[in-house]
């Protein structure tokens, strides 16, 4: 079920603040941020936002395909390499 | 041979499950398709009159669903774009791996398609 839309859309409160701030300033900076779950507004185009997968922030650039997507949709959490192709040799 | 968006549509069937065969009517929509148009639930497809044939193909050109050809390009059109902004449900869709976040350790059998073996899997 989505959200009320009587709440508006959720951004972390520090993450708005921010752009909000930066918006004001007329400046694009990079922002850093731990809040996966906040969601892309159309105010934050053309930022770039370095989400924090777990282990470092990753850089995503903010168009306006990705408004109403969450920010953590785009990093991803898990590493997958292939699998590995089981060797016979060194079974026996 | 009654034939609706393209689509032929069996001939043996109640008109209400017939309608099921296009693609984007299931059978919710088809029984309103079906009171819309005023047609009886119990005729088969072959007993159908030209009148209500007529009936059957206005109701379906005014109502808003999206059929056959059109849906199929909208649910296309919209995995596209997902797979474009390179988000996580694209990515699934990229991977022929469920989207709405089941389990993949068993089961997923549908999307990832048949069973393969691995050989040596067990100590």
């Amino acid at each position: 079920m989505p959200r009320s839309l009587k709440k508006s859309p959720f951004v972390a409160y520090h993450l708005l603040k921010k752009i909000n701030q930066m918006n004001k300033a007329g400046k694009k900076d990079t922002i850093t941020t731990w809040s996966r779950s906040s969601t892309i507004l159309p105010s934050m185009i053309g930022f770039t936002i370095a989400v924090y997968n777990g282990k470092q922030h990753v850089p995503i650039f903010i168009s306006d395909q990705l408004v109403g997507h969450k920010l953590g949709e785009f990093v991803s959490t898990r590493n997958f390499r292939t699998h590995i192709k089981a060797d016979r040799k060194t079974k026996r | 041979m009654v034939r609706l968006v393209g689509v032929d549509l069996p001939r043996n069937k109640r008109i209400a499950y017939a309608l099921t065969y296009i693609h984007g009517i299931g059978l919710t929509s088809a029984r309103k398709i079906i009171e819309i148009a005023n047609i009886n639930p119990e005729t088969r497809t072959v007993d159908l009159t030209t009148e209500e044939t007529v009936a059957l193909r206005q109701t379906l050109e005014e109502s808003d669903l999206k059929l056959e050809g059109d849906l199929r390009r909208f649910n296309g059109l919209n995995i596209k774009r997902l797979n474009e902004i390179n988000c996580h449900r694209g990515k699934r869709h990229r991977n022929n791996l469920p989207v709405r976040g089941q389990r993949t350790r068993t089961n997923a059998r549908s999307r990832r398609g048949s069973k393969k073996t691995v050989t040596g899997k067990k100590k």
